[in-house]
């Protein structure tokens, strides 16, 4: 079986439920292959919240739907590195090998509850559909109220026979949860859960979050374009930048001494309550576009501290500290 | 004088159920809202989805129609105008939307999209004027003349919104409604569009009413706020001041929500119970008691007005005056 000398190599004591690899990932259109993501390694341990931070087209869904190797192939080519699930390469999985990891090993909850949901089934049958194929002996009606009911879902004797556009945006969101949830996942992959809710949702829904992750010591990979939401959540973050990881730290550290250029700017850039400032520190230029990334350090030309250097040689992803890695060679330079 | 004066605006949407039933039901999506803006000045305006702020500042440009109450903008009245009397006022009222993807016909070169208002208004005479115009409004807001004779596709959000802005500008308007500018950018283009206005405003002094669900932004932009929930305003006055202890108890929670990104902002959440209720049935009394931490028997009877609580400060509760009062010292000490 491939993987399986991975599985018992991993045993020994090893609780990272997922490690990427050197993750490279392609996007083939006509004759030409544009790459998404380029050499991306990331880990999450075991009941570890790790966000993951960037702006469109900088690879973060990729990323969260390579996972569980959601990506359509083609337009998609997986074209290198590893991604271990448990300690298996989900790279490497057949089909069959695949649905024992989906959904069971590894849950999704996406931005667009409306789109994700089955409009044409009542809440409670897709509830009910995601137990049977998981759990067999709990897919009766009494399970999916107590899921509900979990999620925070009001009356959901009376809330199972709706369908999806009869309730709200976050109520779907916590049918979505639930379904997700109702596997009893080790690790779930939430894609900006709460981009399409209002503030005061967006509350509630984080809250439901931390409280869900303490009761089943499941690890989560947030995925965001808000870094307001990494001191909420975070344990770890991880900052995308065109396709690269391009810093690595604990929230807290990264959210009190930001290392990389992009990120410094990023947090400035954002107004905030309190902070008196006639015109915000705009970060010039705009993203790059897919296929169009700049030489050298993806960011310099847009980057306040960029030297001549920086457009001839890319720099790596360097450590500067234990559990902290940034990909720029004058981080310790003052900006 | 106030440029803009609204005064008791309400609008109704009628539920139709079936074509050939009279509607009996409609959503309250404003309901007597009164506020002035005066030249060159900012208001904010804040709320959740479904609260009525984009039908409000949709009907300040006479894009909707009001079902009672006034607008009056420089003097007219808009909500009595006929369409064919409206044009020389839209002239002095223009709106930026927040797709930047929809709201450009895509088969329209730049050039034409911005040319189009000028043409509209008989703002240039000959097509060498009309060419310099657009070039020079390109280049006001940062993108090259040359850029007339590409396609919206060719561009990325960010720049689309400066076309927009651009085509804003092209009749030198007094006033333009800023419907949610920037949620649809990349967070790191929002600053530039967010700095632009600003700078635009400062030249040419105009007014703004920027609609946003982003407290921390309408804070940054604008002097006064309002806050809205479910159609009605419930809390007004200078925009610090209600960020730093808001009275409402809508307004505490909503501000204790907005995630920070200085960990150590050490704030008391509020998490709110519940979701904002249909507008076709709100709730009778003031209509947040249901989701209200502080709610006492009588906010299920009472509405409440929106009274003057201090010099220039609004708020529409039956607490405020009382307990809620304590909760505001507490903020300001």
């Amino acid at each position: 079986m491939p993987g399986g000398a991975l599985k018992t190599e991993r045993q020994a004591g090893d609780s990272r439920v997922l490690e990427i690899e050197d993750l490279r990932i392609e996007f083939e259109t006509g004759a030409q292959a544009v790459p998404v993501l380029d050499g991306v390694s990331l880990d999450i341990g075991s009941g570890e919240t790790v966000c993951l931070v960037g702006e469109s087209g900088s690879g973060k869904t990729v990323t969260a739907l390579a996972i569980a190797r959601l990506l359509p192939c083609p337009p998609a080519r997986y074209a290198g590195g590893r991604i271990l699930v448990n300690g298996r390469d989900v790279l490497r999985m057949s089909a069959r090998e695949l649905r024992t990891i989906r959904g069971r090993v590894v849950s999704y909850v996406f931005q667009d509850p409306a789109v994700a949901l089955n409009p044409v089934l009542r809440a409670g049958a897709q509830v009910r559909e995601t137990l049977a194929l998981h759990r067999p002996e709990a897919a009766h009606n009494d399970e999916v109220i107590s899921l509900l009911r979990w999620v925070g879902i009001p009356a959901p004797e009376l809330r199972i026979r709706d369908y999806p556009h009869q309730l709200s945006g976050g109520m779907q969101q916590r049918l979505m949860l639930a379904m997700a949830l109702a596997s009893h996942p080790r690790l779930l992959v939430a894609d900006e859960p709460t981009t399409a809710l209002d503030v005061t949702i967006q509350a509630q829904i984080l809250e439901l979050l931390r409280a869900l992750r303490r009761q089943l010591n499941m690890s989560v990979l947030l995925i965001t374009h808000n870094l307001g939401l990494v001191g909420e959540i975070a344990d770890r973050v991880v900052v995308l930048y065109a396709g690269q990881i391009i810093e690595e730290a604990p929230a807290r550290e990264l959210l009190s001494r930001p290392r990389h250029p992009y990120t410094r700017a990023l947090m400035k850039s954002v107004p905030e309550l309190g902070r008196d400032a006639p015109r915000l520190d705009a970060i010039p230029g705009s993203v790059p576009r897919l296929g169009d990334w700049p030489a050298g350090c993806r960011f310099h030309p847009r980057c306040p501290m960029a030297r001549p250097d920086c457009s001839r040689e890319a720099p790596a992803l360097a450590s500067v500290a234990p559990h902290q890695r940034v990909r720029c060679r004058f981080w310790d330079h003052a900006p | 004088m106030s440029l803009l004066s609204v005064r008791s605006l309400s609008i109704r949407f009628p539920v139709h159920r079936g074509w050939w039933r009279a509607p009996s039901r409609f959503v309250h999506a404003v309901d007597d809202v009164s506020f002035d803006l005066a030249a060159g000045e900012t208001v904010g305006l804040v709320g959740e989805s479904g609260c009525g702020k984009t039908t409000l500042g949709r009907a300040v440009v006479r894009l909707i129609a009001p079902t009672a109450g006034a607008i009056e903008f420089g003097g007219i009245d808009l909500a009595s105008l006929k369409p064919g009397q409206l044009r020389p006022v839209r002239r002095r009222l223009q709106m930026i939307f927040q797709d930047p993807f929809g709201s450009l016909n895509p088969c329209l070169t730049v050039g034409q999209i911005i040319g189009e208002a000028l043409d509209i208004h008989g703002l240039a005479r000959t097509r060498t004027a009309r060419r310099a115009r657009v070039g020079a409004l390109l280049d006001h807001v940062g993108l090259a003349p040359a850029d007339a004779r590409r396609y919206p596709r060719e561009f990325s959000g960010g720049q689309r919104q400066r076309i927009g802005i651009a085509r804003a500008l092209a009749v030198e308007p007094e006033l333009i409604v800023c419907d949610e500018p920037v949620s649809a950018l990349d967070v790191s283009v929002q600053a530039q569009v967010v700095n632009l206005l600003h700078d635009l405003q400062r030249e040419h002094g105009l007014a703004y009413l920027f609609i946003a669900h982003d407290l921390a932004l309408i804070e940054h932009l604008s002097r006064r706020i309002l806050v809205m929930y479910l159609g009605r305003v419930v809390e007004a006055g200078d925009t610090k001041a209600v960020c730093r202890a808001p009275a409402h108890p809508y307004t505490q929670a909503l501000l204790s929500a907005v995630p920070r990104l200085d960990p150590s902002a050490n704030q008391r959440r509020i998490v709110l119970t519940g979701e904002v209720p249909s507008p076709i049935t709100p709730p009778s009394g003031c209509r947040f008691h249901p989701r209200c931490p502080m709610a006492e028997p009588r906010c299920r009877h009472a509405v409440p007005a929106l009274g003057e609580i201090s010099s220039g400060r609004w708020a529409a509760c039956h607490l405020v005056g009382a307990g809620n009062r304590m909760a505001m010292l507490e903020c300001l000490v």
